[in-house]
Formats: C-alpha cells, structure tokens, sequence
C-alpha cells in the first residue's frame, strides 16, 4: 500500500527523493480521512519552505486541512493539474497528486522521517483505536 | 465538560448498520451518526439524479393530544396550524417570547385531537420542555422520539423505489400531505416531506422494524442507483435548496422575518408566543436580511467566516459550501438591509485573504418538476 522508496510523517505526508529534490503528498489514510477533496491551494514557486511549515490546505467537502512541509527546502514546481481535478488526490494521492516538489535544503532530514513498515505501523494503531 | 465517549452517544436502531457499511460517524448532537458511507460528492449527487435514503431517526417527535390540541400548538409555534387539513403538514417555528426561534419543525395534522411534530434532534428535550411550560390548555404533551425510527427517501427515483414496496398510491400523497400506510408490512406514517429540495418522503415507523425496512429498501433502491445517504450530503443538499439549519440561520437570536421566513410567520392568526415582539419589529424594520451568496473563484466560504462589504465586516456566514450540484462554492450570511440585493458584492474573509463574492438570489436550487 505505501511505497516502500517513500518517507512519511506523522501529519500524513510522504517525500519521495530523486537526487536533491523531493515530492511531497498526502498519504492514503490522509485522503480517506479527508474525503472527497474539492480544492487544493499550493504555494508559489520560489517559496522557501523550513520543515513543520504549513505550505497549502486540502479542503474536501467538509474540512480544511493544513498541509505541513516535511523537510525544508525551495519550491521548485508545484502540481497544475490539481487545480482542475482535485478529486485525484482522492484516486492516486501517492502518484498523480503529488503536492510539489522543492530542491533539498538538507537532504539527511530525509532519513529522520518514518519509512512505509513504520508508516504502515503507525496507521494501523490509529485505525485500530478509532 | 468533557466530550461523551462513543459509548455514551445515543444511536438509532441501525447503527450497527452504518458501521457495517464502514460509514464515517460523528457525534452529531449527542448521537453517533454516519457524515458519509461512499462520500458525500455521490451521495448529494445520487440524491439529485437518482435517489437517496438517510436514517434520519435521530430526529425527534413531539405529540400533541387532545381537545385543545390546535389551541396549543397555535400558542407556541408561528405559522397558522388551523389551515392544516388533517394529513396535511407544515413547516413552522417554535418560538421564544421575543419572536425568537426555540427550534424549527414540521406540524401535521392526524386528527383535530392529535398533532404531530417533527423537531430537530438536538432540541427535542428543550422543545418538549418548552412547549410544557407553555402549556395552558388541557392538552396532553408526549416527548415521543423514542417510539419512532424515521427514514427518508428523497430524489426524482424516490416515489418509485418506495411504491414496489406499498400499495399505498403514492402518487396520490400531496406534497407536504401524509397518509398512513403499510410499507413492506410495516405501518408507517407517509410523509411527502424532506429537507433536500427533491421530491421524496419521510416515513416514520417503530424501531423494531427498522432494520428491515432499511435493507428492503437498500435492496429496492439498488438497481434505480439508490445509495445510503449520511449527514454531509443531508447538509449540502438543504444547502444547495437554501433551507435553513438551527444554530446556523436561525437560533433564538434570530426572528422569521430576518430569516426570510415571513411565509412561515402569521400573526395574524391570532395571539401566540412572540407575537407581540414580532409585530413590533415588522413595525420598526429588520436590522439584518439573511442572503444568500456565490464565491467568484474557487475559494470555499466555510461557517464562520466574516462577511464584509465596502470596507466594513457586515457579519458573519451562517453555513458555507461547495455544492456539488451546481458546481459553485455558496454561503448564507445575515447582511444589513441595504447591502441584501442581488448583484450586491461582498467579500468573504478565507485564511486571511478577502475572497470576492456576489449576493445571489434564493434558492440557489430548485427542482425541476
């Protein structure tokens, strides 16, 4: 379910690492919680981003939720086609609706970060408690 | 106070039911209640196309008995209950003495000596205290929420999903008229009501059935594109209609007139609870008009929101949404007088930001036939 080259937090975002930039979006359990995604506001390229800084908000139907910067580091590019179909975070929120991706500030913040078996671990307790 | 555990809310009958179908619950009101089953984008747009069921037990039931009965329920609601015709029903206000909302409802007439009342689930023991202490008649008051289950099937498919399982003629069942009735051998009271803006009814029956009524309808429902209904599409389908929810555009600081609700308010019916306050504010003028409004860009107005116009905050939103149907992003607001006209624009305030919108007129949805 989790990509195993993925790293994930606790807010449910993931970094996938190419070299020194890295993608970021939500995970699964994020979406499915969310519900049905309507708007998705993303920041400006340029943006300087310090890891825990709110960096966009994915609203559903229901909710806003605050979107939390994972590791720190520069936008670099961010996802146009959200604007017309947010509902894809719904669908593929580890492929198709990567968030944006910035160029590393410091690329060992990475490994700090959970990997899927713990992920995957972590979640599972939540779901197990709700 | 600290939140009731899970455990402590109240449920409807089907409650296993709605976790079994891996439904999102919330605790609405002191009851665990399913918000979405397959989302509330398909389910609000199942309801507008196809069909919808939603176990609306939760909702309470207030009976009125005996000779005085229509005396009572004139004394403490705003609308004019000696117009209903028996099996027929109407929205109404409950009302404080300042001409205030103690709750919303719907009043049907079964008999001369007995009215039924449909109140909000989480007023129903302040509603039914309310209208005790008002009680100078020799009317009976029963708190009857516990007696009855309540669903409702709402979309163009409703009447006919419904009608394989009575021979009732449902066709024959005005709008806001009820009848009773057998539905899949169980006897319920049939209502032609709903709080989407589609046609459909609302069917009220005793608990122990209503497992069975639920899945005989899942059932008949199923092939017509009928789906499980949760709260989240139960709001953003009144929304889209421009119905009105307590404790977001009507509460007991808000009177009928303000709430654009003056078809519901008759004092010329005679005297009753608030009347008095009413009149004199008719009399005086209204300080603010409840609108309604459309977002320009695709920023969501969310309940809470200050509402501003030429430079000034205005008010607040009252409830703020997408609407699936329509496609837009909609708002009610209370707004001063002179700022209500349509065409107006008005700014709503979204994380900071001053996010353009425009005073539509209401409803903002209304069924076709």
């Amino acid at each position: 379910m989790y990509p195993s080259d993925y790293r994930y937090t606790k807010e449910h975002e993931w970094v996938k690492v190419s070299g020194d930039t890295g993608t970021i979006g939500i995970t699964d359990y994020a979406q499915h919680e969310l519900g049905d995604v309507v708007f998705v506001e993303l920041p400006d390229v340029g943006a300087k981003l310090k890891t825990g800084d709110v960096f966009g908000t994915i609203e559903s139907v229901k909710a806003v939720s605050e979107i939390y910067a994972p590791v720190s580091g520069d936008v670099v590019e961010t996802n146009a086609a959200l604007s017309a179909t947010p509902e894809s975070v719904n669908s593929d929120p580890h492929g198709a609706a990567w968030l944006i991706k910035i160029k590393l500030a410091n690329p060992a913040e990475v490994s700090g970060l959970m990997d899927a078996a713990a992920y995957q671990a972590f979640v599972s307790e939540k779901e197990a408690s709700a | 106070m600290t939140a009731p555990t899970t455990t402590q809310l109240r449920k409807t009958a089907l409650n296993v039911e709605h976790r079994r179908l891996k439904a999102k619950m919330v605790d609405f009101g002191g009851w665990d209640m399913p918000v979405e089953y397959s989302g509330i984008l398909s389910e609000h747009m199942a309801t507008r196309t196809a069909a919808g069921l939603f176990d609306v037990s939760h909702m309470g039931e207030i009976e009125v008995f005996g000779e005085e009965a229509l005396a009572l329920v004139q004394h403490v609601t705003c609308n004019d209950a000696s117009k209903l015709a028996t099996g027929q029903a109407h929205y109404s206000g409950l009302m404080t003495a300042q001409g205030t909302f103690v709750d919303d409802l719907l009043v049907h007439k079964i008999s001369d000596r007995h009215y039924f009342l449909c109140v909000n689930a989480g007023n129903q023991d302040q509603d039914f205290e309310h209208i005790v202490a008002n009680n100078h008649t020799s009317a009976q008051v029963e708190n009857a929420g516990g007696r009855y289950s309540q669903l409702a099937i709402q979309g163009p498919k409703a009447l006919g999903i419904l009608q394989g399982l009575t021979d009732v003629p449902l066709d024959s069942i005005e709008y806001y008229h009820f009848t009773f009735g057998d539905v899949d051998g169980v006897d319920c009271l049939i209502a032609r009501t709903g709080y989407t803006g589609e046609d459909g009814f609302e069917i009220y029956f005793v608990p122990e059935h209503c497992g069975k009524l639920w899945a005989d309808l899942i059932n008949a429902g199923s092939e017509e594109g009928m789906v499980p209904c949760g709260l989240g599409a139960r709001n953003t389908l009144r929304l889209e209609a421009s119905m009105c929810l307590y404790g977001h555009e009507i509460d007991d600081t808000t009177t009928p007139w303000e709430a654009g609700l003056s078809w519901i308010c008759k004092p010329n019916k005679g005297e009753f609870l608030g009347r008095e306050a009413l009149l004199r504010q008719k009399e005086k003028g209204v300080d603010r008009v409840l609108v309604g409004f459309e977002m320009r860009d695709r920023m969501i107005a969310r309940d809470g929101c200050a509402v501003w116009a030429a430079g000034k905050q205005i008010g607040r939103v009252t409830s703020g949404s997408p609407a699936p149907f329509l496609k837009k992003n909609i708002g009610m607001a209370y707004v001063p007088p002179e700022l209500k006209a349509a065409g107006t624009e008005i700014a709503i305030e979204i994380r900071g930001h001053q996010a353009p919108a425009l005073i539509v007129p209401m409803p903002f949805y209304k069924r076709t036939k």
